[in-house]
């Protein structure tokens, strides 16, 4: 079977485009999260800048992020042996009643306004749906349907969205805390976040990827962080736990996703392996933040590091998970990053990096 | 394979007191919901070991038009008080989530949006779901809702050496 390679990145983020940037200001602890008064109540959230929105704007950020990406990676998006993954979850909703806002629509636009000559496909899976869409990207180069895949993460943020949160009273009031004993709630975020997967080429590779349903709750995590650890379980014979320098958690600062992820941890026998969540910077990306997240996280281990955990400082998980509060020196060419979601899926995506495959 | 429909339009409260019966938070179900808890019904009523847990089967559903028929009762909601018990629906996987629920499937489930219905395409992602080797079986589900009462439904149940 072949392995698959990322070739090339985008990011369209409120802290900026260009990678190194991105990563230099979540190094220096900024975060873009900010206190939005007016609408539909107060609400801490991180946004994209709209000065110069031309619409729709959801197909603008996408096809930003991915032209960043595809011209990262120097390939020609019209190549037939080229494929396109969209990840959202939500996608033009924002036009509801105005214009066609399926995700289905926007797709096809995107990939078109890309010259991808291939039918695209729309990985919607809550709030795995960008790591699920970076598995479904793996799978589809290992079949040898294509040479490369051109998967993009995308999530913008409206009142539909914004209202259903706070009617589930899981937004907080202040910056997010992820993993501490006094988080109240996620912050919700925007962002783009391309990646160009490529077989048998590249820096990085992307080893095993596994999603899997708690069978248990539509809208609440386990209580044995059932999914999660069955995903962790999944990928972990892929991975020397010597060589594994961090796992970026989902860690949205709710009660209840940080107690399961840190079960699941554990019960995986990964208490000894350093942790850290982004949310602290980006709030939760939905769509963008499996790709987004990772893309931070490929970053920083080049840079030898693993990052700080914005917005923690005391533990509040019932096991004791080796939070990263601060940024620390690497050890490992190896992460995995772990997402979950509303429908109770979870993900586990392996990453090493190796020089060129 | 097995393969089954619903036709549309049909009663699927109707459905639901012939072939299910015992599972009263149908009702509480957006129509994707409904739709896949009686789709996976016909495919798997009577197998043997039903209800033990299993991680070996994958639920994969596909559509066009994702949620939308129930985001527009959201939208709705939302004039008046945003609902949390629609919000939740407002998902294209929940449908996923609650065959696995229902079912006791702790395997892959994942939720795929097309540009239209192509048997092709949804087959070559349902083989390439089989990468994953825990993977034995799969309940495949093309929903697609125009309305409450409008829809295209139809189940399949894949194993692996069906492949």
């Amino acid at each position: 079977m072949r392995r698959v390679g990322i070739a090339g990145v985008g990011l369209v983020t409120p802290l900026g485009n260009s990678p190194a940037g991105v990563l230099a200001s979540v190094r220096a602890g900024k975060s873009a999260l900010a206190l939005h008064p007016v609408f539909p109540e107060p609400y801490y959230a991180s946004l994209l800048p709209r000065e110069e929105v031309s619409e729709p704007f959801f197909e603008q950020v996408s096809l930003e992020a991915a032209r960043l990406a595809v011209k990262d990676a120097g390939i020609d998006p019209a190549d037939p042996s080229t494929g396109f993954v969209l990840s959202s979850i939500k996608g033009d909703i924002q036009h509801f009643g105005q214009n066609d806002v399926s995700l289905a629509y926007s797709a096809g636009r995107i990939a078109r306004s890309l010259g991808v000559q291939t039918s695209p496909v729309v990985v919607s899976n809550a709030c795995i749906s960008g790591l699920a869409a970076l598995v479904q990207g793996m799978r589809m180069i290992r079949a040898g349907q294509f040479k490369r895949v051109i998967v993009v993460g995308t999530e913008l943020q409206s009142p539909f969205i914004v209202t259903g949160f706070q009617s589930l009273k899981a937004l907080s009031v202040e910056p997010c805390k992820p993993f501490d004993a006094h988080r109240v709630g996620l912050n919700l975020g925007e962002a783009s976040a391309a990646l160009v997967l490529q077989a048998d080429e590249g820096e990085w590779e992307l080893v095993e990827g596994a999603i899997r349903n708690d069978a248990n709750h539509i809208s609440g995590p386990s209580r044995t962080g059932e999914g999660s650890y069955n995903a962790l379980r999944a990928v972990l014979p892929h991975c020397d736990k010597k060589d594994l320098a961090f796992v970026n958690v989902h860690g949205t600062a709710t009660v209840y996703n940080d107690e399961m992820e840190a079960i699941a941890l554990n019960r995986a026998g990964l208490l000894d392996v350093p942790v850290n969540a982004l949310k602290g910077y980006f709030g939760h990306t939905m769509g963008a933040a499996g790709i987004l997240e990772s893309i931070l996280s490929m970053q920083a281990l080049e840079a030898g590091v693993v990052l700080a955990t914005r917005g923690f400082s005391e533990l509040g998980v019932s096991a004791p998970v080796k939070v990263s509060a601060q940024e620390q020196p690497a050890v490992g060419n190896s992460f995995i990053k772990l997402l979950s979601g509303f429908g109770g899926v979870n993900g586990a995506l392996l990453f090493r990096k190796g020089g060129s495959l | 394979m097995k393969q089954v429909s619903i036709p549309c339009g049909a009663d699927l409260t109707q459905i639901y007191r012939q072939e299910v019966g015992d599972y009263p938070k149908f009702f509480k179900m957006d129509v994707l919901s409904r739709l896949g808890i009686l789709l996976t019904e016909r495919l798997v009523a009577g197998e043997e070991g039903r209800f033990q847990p299993r991680e070996d089967r994958a639920v994969l559903v596909f559509s066009r038009e994702g949620c939308l028929a129930n985001d527009r009762h959201y939208v709705e909601s939302m004039k008046d008080f945003p609902s949390p018990a629609l919000f939740v629906y407002t998902l294209p996987n929940i449908v996923s989530g609650e065959i696995s629920i229902r079912n006791k499937y702790a395997g892959e489930t994942s939720a795929f949006v097309l540009e239209k219905y192509d048997e092709e395409a949804i087959f070559a992602l349902v083989r390439q779901a089989f990468q994953d080797p825990v993977t034995q079986s799969a309940v495949v589900i093309w929903s697609d809702c125009a309305s409450d009462t409008e829809w295209d439904a139809r189940g399949w149940l894949v194993e692996r050496e069906e492949l």
